[in-house]
């Protein structure tokens, strides 16, 4: 047996052996595949996720469109509400990464990411992208429904891919913004307590579930700051067969992508605080 | 052929949380292809000592080279050249060992070519190649550290890092482990430093020990020289209390872990 370890023993491993930006893509992969194998193993998360967009839609869709002010933007509010449900399914799947890493470093699974020389933005690179994956399973659940509840989707290819990527980049954006919550307190405890004061106001205060229109002034400046907001506008452009978008998609995906890219620089240099 | 080179090499490193000094300007040499272990009451620092040398954690002060390179300054190559099997369980459960050795190989960027080959040596190596397919949550804790061995090599390290590796394991296993550590040395010549509260693991595995107390290094050497030291025919019990004191009685059980690496993380 050790012969087959001798004739592989070249010189201690190092970058050197592949290019650098093989190496790299290959140390994202190692964290992004490992979540996405988790979930093929174990799929009963993903089953009792589609519940939470199911009651939103039927339960609080059905009644708030008989609200005569929610009917603003000509189209009926379950059109409205539904990319608005998608961005929240999305966010809420998103928002547990800390917490998974919280449980990680208890575990020590952490630690073994911790001692590889992977640079750390590979490693939250890889759990922005198994989140983005995880937030695609959810968006066909929401156009199931949406599909079931006869709401006008567009099916065309090129806003397909819209969607996805806006999907990927906003759950790639809050799972890192959770990443960072989870660096500063550190125990479950104190993230559940926080996850959840954090949740509900980057939820109310956006657009989701009404227009920004309708809200006081000081909750319209704080809308337009969240970047929430950016993803259910350009959901709301691309999901929807006669979609319509307030800020335009350039600025949609060009705030997403900005602040992903701060919170994933942030994150890498806070992520190795979690196993001190 | 195994060198006598140095290893590890630590210069009075030192760490503090606040006012609370939990290793000492602690100064060490581990040559190349020993067997070295670090004993101690709880809280003596070892656990810390490991986090500083697997880069996991940084130093107050000090300096130390590991497997050639500098510690502080050049962190990403120490962290090239050492394997750490941590206190808990670092293996993925709801993965399969060869997922889980997959997923080593790619953050060690082990290129693609001779990732399989190197999979399979390490399952066989570790007598893992009949389980690879199953989930590591129906692993017994001993083929679990078994795995956690074979992860932690998987780039052939020039130092392997273990913490308690045999806490919580049978007898049976226990030997079973001790065995294929050793063969890592063996054959790989692989340095090994670990940590243990086992003395007839320090007696039995280790070439040479080195005894932590209240964050500082009391004593350095073999077995026998440090038993020698005490009395004529002690043993290593009657080392560990020399040394320790009565922080035997209070501090060696190993109760709540859990508690114990939380006041780890939220040092005051």
């Amino acid at each position: 047996m050790s012969s087959i370890i001798a004739t592989t023993s070249t010189p201690p491993p190092d970058m050197g052996h592949m290019g650098r930006v093989a190496a790299y893509l290959t140390q994202i992969q190692a964290v992004a595949d490992t979540e996405i194998r988790k979930l093929r193993h174990d799929p009963g998360e993903l089953y009792t996720r589609a519940l939470q967009p199911l009651i939103w839609l039927l339960l609080f869709g059905e009644v708030m469109a008989q609200v005569k002010g929610l009917n603003s933007t000509g189209g009926s509010y379950l059109e409205f509400l539904a990319p608005g449900i998608l961005a929240q399914s999305v966010l809420f799947a998103a928002i547990f990464y800390g917490i998974a890493a919280i449980w990680e470093r208890d575990l020590g699974v952490l630690h073994r990411y911790m001692v590889s020389p992977a640079p750390r933005s590979t490693l939250v690179l890889g759990k922005a992208i198994s989140s983005g994956v995880r937030g695609l399973t959810q968006a066909i659940v929401v156009y199931a429904l949406a599909f079931l509840l006869g709401i006008k989707l567009s099916f065309s290819p090129v806003d397909i891919v819209g969607v996805a990527g806006l999907i990927c980049i906003g759950s790639a954006l809050f799972s890192t913004f959770s990443l960072i919550i989870a660096c500063i307190v550190k125990t479950r405890e104190r993230f559940m307590g926080i996850g959840q004061v954090l949740t509900m106001p980057i939820f109310f205060a956006s657009n989701a579930i009404y227009p920004i229109d309708i809200m006081p002034r000081w909750l319209q400046v704080i809308s337009s700051l969240n970047p929430l907001t950016y993803e259910v506008d350009g959901l709301r452009y691309l999901m929807l067969a006669d979609g319509t978008t307030k800020y335009g998609l350039w600025l949609d995906f060009g705030v997403l992508f900005a602040v992903t890219a701060v919170l994933v620089a942030i994150a890498a240099r806070m992520y190795p605080r979690l196993t001190r | 052929m195994i060198s006598k080179s140095p290893v590890i090499e630590t210069d009075s490193l030192t760490k503090n949380y606040g006012t609370f000094c939990a290793t000492d300007h602690i100064s060490l040499t581990v040559t190349a292809g020993e067997i070295f272990g670090l004993i101690g009451p709880n809280g003596a620092g070892k656990s810390t000592l490991i986090k500083m040398l697997t880069t996991l954690l940084p130093p107050t002060s000090g300096s130390a080279r590991v497997a050639g390179f500098d510690l502080i300054g050049d962190a990403a190559h120490v962290r090239a050249h050492i394997g750490y099997v941590p206190q808990l369980l670092s293996s993925d459960g709801a993965l399969t060992a060869y997922e889980n050795l997959l997923m080593s190989a790619r953050l060690y960027a082990i290129p693609r070519a001779i990732r399989q080959v190197r999979i399979a040596a390490a399952l066989k190596m570790l007598d893992l190649s009949d389980a690879a397919d199953k989930l590591v949550q129906s692993y017994s804790g001993g083929m679990i550290r078994r795995l956690e061995i074979a992860q932690s090599m998987i780039h052939q390290p020039a130092v392997l890092f273990m913490d308690e590796p045999t806490v919580g394991l049978d007898p049976v296993a226990r030997r079973n482990v001790w065995a294929h550590i050793r063969d890592l040395r063996d054959r790989l010549g692989t340095t090994i430093l670990l940590t243990t509260h086992l003395m007839d693991e320090a007696e039995d595995l280790c070439d040479r020990l080195g005894v932590l107390n209240a964050g500082r290094l009391q004593s350095v050497g073999t077995p026998r020289e440090l038993e020698a030291a005490v009395g004529s025919d002690a043993t290593l019990d009657d080392v560990f209390a020399a040394i320790t004191g009565s922080e035997l009685e209070t501090e060696g059980g190993r109760r709540n872990v859990q508690h114990h690496r939380d006041n780890q993380h939220t040092p005051a």
